[in-house]
C-alpha cells in the first residue's frame, strides 16, 4: 500500500498531528514500507476465523455501585497547563 | 561482593540475620548510582531522600520486632511508565516531563506495602514505544556490558540499572517484549506474565491488549519473589483476574526430569543471528541435559504475528494517546509570539511538538489502520491473525509443558545502528511479539554470551503457567549460573562471576 501524501495529511488531520513538510514526506515512505509489510497478512484466507478482540474470556465485569472518594479537586487540577476558578480552561471556541 | 551486587533474597537474607541494615544497602545502592549513572544513564528520575526515610523506617519496624516480607527494605527502581503519587513520571515524554500523579500505580502500591525501598523513575523508550531506549526525549541509556550497545527496550532503563548494581531489581512493563528484550541484552532475568495476573491499573497505557507488568531481577528466585508481591487480582483494573495467587517460589526447582520442552524451528530460521543461535541451542541442550524432553515442532503462524503486531498495537496506542491534549495535564504548546490560537490549534500544535518521531509514526500507523475504509483490511484482519497466532500456541500446549526460543534475534546492537529504519528495528521483538497477541506468561534468563554480550533464553508457558516457566528457569539457572556475571564499568577489575560465565560459555564448566 503506497500512501499518497494527500492520505499523510488526511491521517495527521485525524490524529491531530500538525505534521512538518519533511516528516509528511519521511512518514510517507515509512508507513507505506510498513504497510506493504503488513500486506503479507492477506495471504491468508481467514474468512471463517473469528477476530480476537481480548484474549481473557472476562465478560461484563463490574463491581458494587457504591459512591467512593474521588481524587482531590486542587490535586488534579495542579497538572494542568492552564486552570481557573477550578476549571481546566482552553483557548476560546466561541 | 559488595552489597549492591546481591540478590534481593541474598539480602532479606543478610537483613533477618541482623548482619545489615536497610539503610545500609540502600547507602550501598546510591553510592553506585553515584559512581556509575554518568556511564550507564537509566534515571529520568532519583528518590534518594524518600529512599533513605523508607529504609529507615523499614529498620525502625524491624527494631520493634515488625516482621518484615522478602522485599522490605530492598531497593527496587520503577520504569517511569508506572504512576507514582507524588513523583514525577514521564513515559521519557517531553508531553509528560511535569507530570506528577495524584496517585500511584497498583504494583506500586503492592511493592510499597511490601516495604520496597524506591529508588527512581527509570529511562525508556518514549510511551514504551521502541526496542532501543534511543527514542527517550531525555537521553540514551547505555547498556553496561559494552557502553557502545543500546540496553534494549522499552525497559532498558530499568534492565540496565538492576544489570549495573543501581537497583537490586525493577519493574518494566512488556507489550511486544519490552521487558524480555532488554533482560536478554543486559544479562538478567525479565518476566512477562500472563495478561491479566498483575493489575494494570496506573500504568501509563500504550495498548491496553497487550500491555502487561512485570519483574526484572538478577536471577530466578527474585524474579519469584517480586511476582508474588505483585500478582492478584485489583477491582481498579477490570481486565485483572480474580483467583488466589500461589506462592512463586514453591515452584523452583532443581529437577526437571520429564519436562516436555517445545522448540518451534520457526524461531531458529532466517534472522537470527548464528552467535545467539550457537549459544541457544546450547542452552536447549543443557535442558535436555536436566533430564526433559526436547522435541522439534512448529508454529506455522510465527512469520504473521510481527505485522499483526504492528496493526494492533499502534491502532490501540492512537486511541490510548487521544488522551494527551494539553487541556488536562501535561505538556501544552504556546501560541507563536503575540499571537492565539484556536482549540484545534491547539492540539495539533501540542501533540506535534510533545510527542517524538516514533510515538507519532505508531499514532499515524494506528490512526490509518482504524480509519474507514481500512479497519477491516488491517485491523480486523490483524485480530483473525491474532487468533491464530493464539490456536498455534493451544496446540503447541496440548503437547509442550514449555516452548522455547531465543528472545531477540541479536546480540545488542550499537547506537544508530537501526534507528533509521522502523522496519529492522520492529525485528528485535519477533520472538517475543507472539507471546503478548496470545496473553501467555513468557521469561527471558540469560543463556550465554556472544562476543562479551549476554544473550537470553525465552520461555513461554500457556497462560498463568508463571509456576512452570520458573521452575524450568531455576534449573537451568542452578546448572548453568550465567546470572552471577557482573558487567564490568569503567574503572573496575573483572569479576570472577564474569570470568567464570565467559569460561562456561565456551562449552567448560
Amino acid at each position: 500500500m503506497k500512501l499518497s501524501r494527500e492520505e499523510v495529511e488526511h491521517v495527521a488531520l485525524l490524529a491531530r498531528l500538525d505534521l512538518k513538510e519533511e516528516e509528511k514526506e519521511r512518514f510517507r515512505a515509512q508507513l507505506s514500507s510498513i504497510l506493504e509489510y503488513a500486506e503479507m497478512l492477506n495471504r491468508l484466507d481467514t474468512n471463517n476465523v473469528d477476530p480476537t478482540y481480548h484474549v481473557l474470556p472476562l465478560q461484563n465485569v463490574s463491581r458494587p455501585d457504591k459512591a467512593r472518594e474521588s481524587l482531590l479537586r486542587e490535586e488534579v487540577l495542579r497538572n494542568a497547563p492552564e486552570r481557573v476558578a477550578g476549571y481546566f480552561k482552553v483557548p476560546r471556541i466561541l | 561482593m559488595e552489597l549492591f551486587q546481591l540478590t534481593a533474597h541474598e539480602l532479606a537474607e543478610m537483613l533477618k540475620k541482623n548482619e545489615i541494615s536497610a539503610e545500609e544497602i540502600t547507602r550501598s545502592v546510591f553510592e553506585r548510582i553515584h559512581a556509575v549513572e554518568d556511564q550507564v544513564r537509566a534515571y529520568v528520575t532519583v528518590t534518594e531522600e524518600a529512599a533513605y526515610q523508607k529504609a529507615r523506617g523499614i529498620d525502625g519496624e524491624k527494631r520493634e520486632g515488625k516482621g518484615a516480607g522478602p522485599l522490605a527494605g530492598i531497593p527496587a527502581g520503577l520504569k517511569d511508565n508506572f504512576c507514582t503519587r507524588g513523583v514525577r513520571t514521564t513515559c521519557s515524554s517531553r508531553m509528560l516531563e511535569n507530570f506528577v500523579p495524584p496517585y500511584s500505580a497498583t504494583v506500586v502500591e503492592k511493592l510499597a506495602a511490601a516495604g520496597a525501598v524506591f529508588t527512581g523513575k527509570l529511562n525508556m523508550d518514549e510511551f514504551a514505544m521502541g526496542s532501543s531506549t534511543e527514542t527517550s526525549a531525555f537521553f540514551q541509556t547505555r547498556n553496561p556490558w559494552n557502553l557502545d550497545c543500546v540496553p534494549g527496550g522499552s525497559s532498558g532503563g530499568a534492565a540496565a540499572a538492576v544489570a549495573a548494581g543501581e537497583a537490586v531489581y525493577a519493574l518494566g512493563s512488556d507489550t511486544g517484549g519490552s521487558i524480555r528484550q532488554p533482560a536478554s541484552f543486559c544479562g538478567i532475568v525479565g518476566l512477562k506474565p500472563t495478561y491479566g495476573l498483575v493489575s494494570r491499573f496506573g500504568l501509563v497505557a500504550f495498548a491496553s491488549s497487550l500491555d502487561q507488568i512485570g519483574p526484572l531481577t538478577k536471577d530466578v528466585r527474585d524474579c519469584a519473589l517480586v511476582l508474588n508481591a505483585i500478582a492478584g487480582h485489583d477491582p481498579l483494573d477490570s481486565t485483572s483476574v480474580p483467583g488466589p495467587v500461589p506462592d512463586y517460589t514453591s515452584y523452583l526447582a532443581s529437577d526437571i526430569k520429564g519436562v516436555k520442552v517445545g522448540v518451534p524451528r520457526e524461531f531458529f530460521g532466517e534472522g537470527l543471528d548464528p552467535g545467539v543461535k550457537e549459544v541457544v541451542q546450547a542452552a536447549v541442550n543443557q535442558l535436555a541435559q536436566l533430564g526433559a524432553v526436547v522435541e522439534e515442532c512448529s508454529f506455522p503462524h510465527a512469520e504473521y504475528a510481527l505485522p499483526c503486531y504492528y496493526i494492533i498495537a499502534p491502532a490501540e496506542a492512537s486511541s490510548n494517546l487521544a488522551r494527551y491534549d494539553g487541556v488536562r495535564y501535561g505538556f501544552r504548546a504556546t501560541p507563536e509570539k503575540g499571537g492565539n490560537y484556536d482549540l484545534l490549534e491547539m492540539y495539533m500544535r501540542t501533540r506535534s511538538e510533545g510527542f517524538g518521531p516514533e510515538v507519532k509514526r505508531r499514532i499515524m500507523l494506528g490512526t490509518y489502520a482504524l480509519s474507514s475504509g481500512y479497519y477491516d483490511a488491517y485491523y480486523l484482519k490483524a485480530l483473525k491473525l491474532r487468533t491464530l497466532i493464539k490456536q498455534d500456541f493451544n496446540r503447541l500446549f496440548d503437547q509442550f509443558d514449555v516452548v522455547v526460543s531465543p528472545t531477540s534475534p541479536t546480540p545488542p546492537f550499537r547506537f544508530g545502528e537501526k534507528a533509521g529504519n522502523p522496519l529492522v528495528m520492529y525485528l528485535s521483538d519477533v520472538y517475543t511479539i507472539p507471546v503478548n497477541l496470545a496473553g501467555i506468561p513468557a521469561l527471558s534468563l540469560p543463556c550465554g554470551f556472544v562476543e562479551g554480550l549476554p544473550v537470553g533464553l525465552q520461555i513461554m508457558a500457556p497462560a498463568f503457567g508463571e509456576g512452570t516457566l520458573l521452575k524450568v528457569a531455576h534449573a537451568f539457572e542452578q546448572s548453568k549460573p550465567y546470572h552471577l556475571a557482573r558487567p564490568r564499568l569503567k574503572g573496575e577489575a573483572a569479576e570472577k562471576g564474569l570470568a567464570h560465565a565467559r569460561e562456561m560459555s565456551r562449552g567448560g564448566k
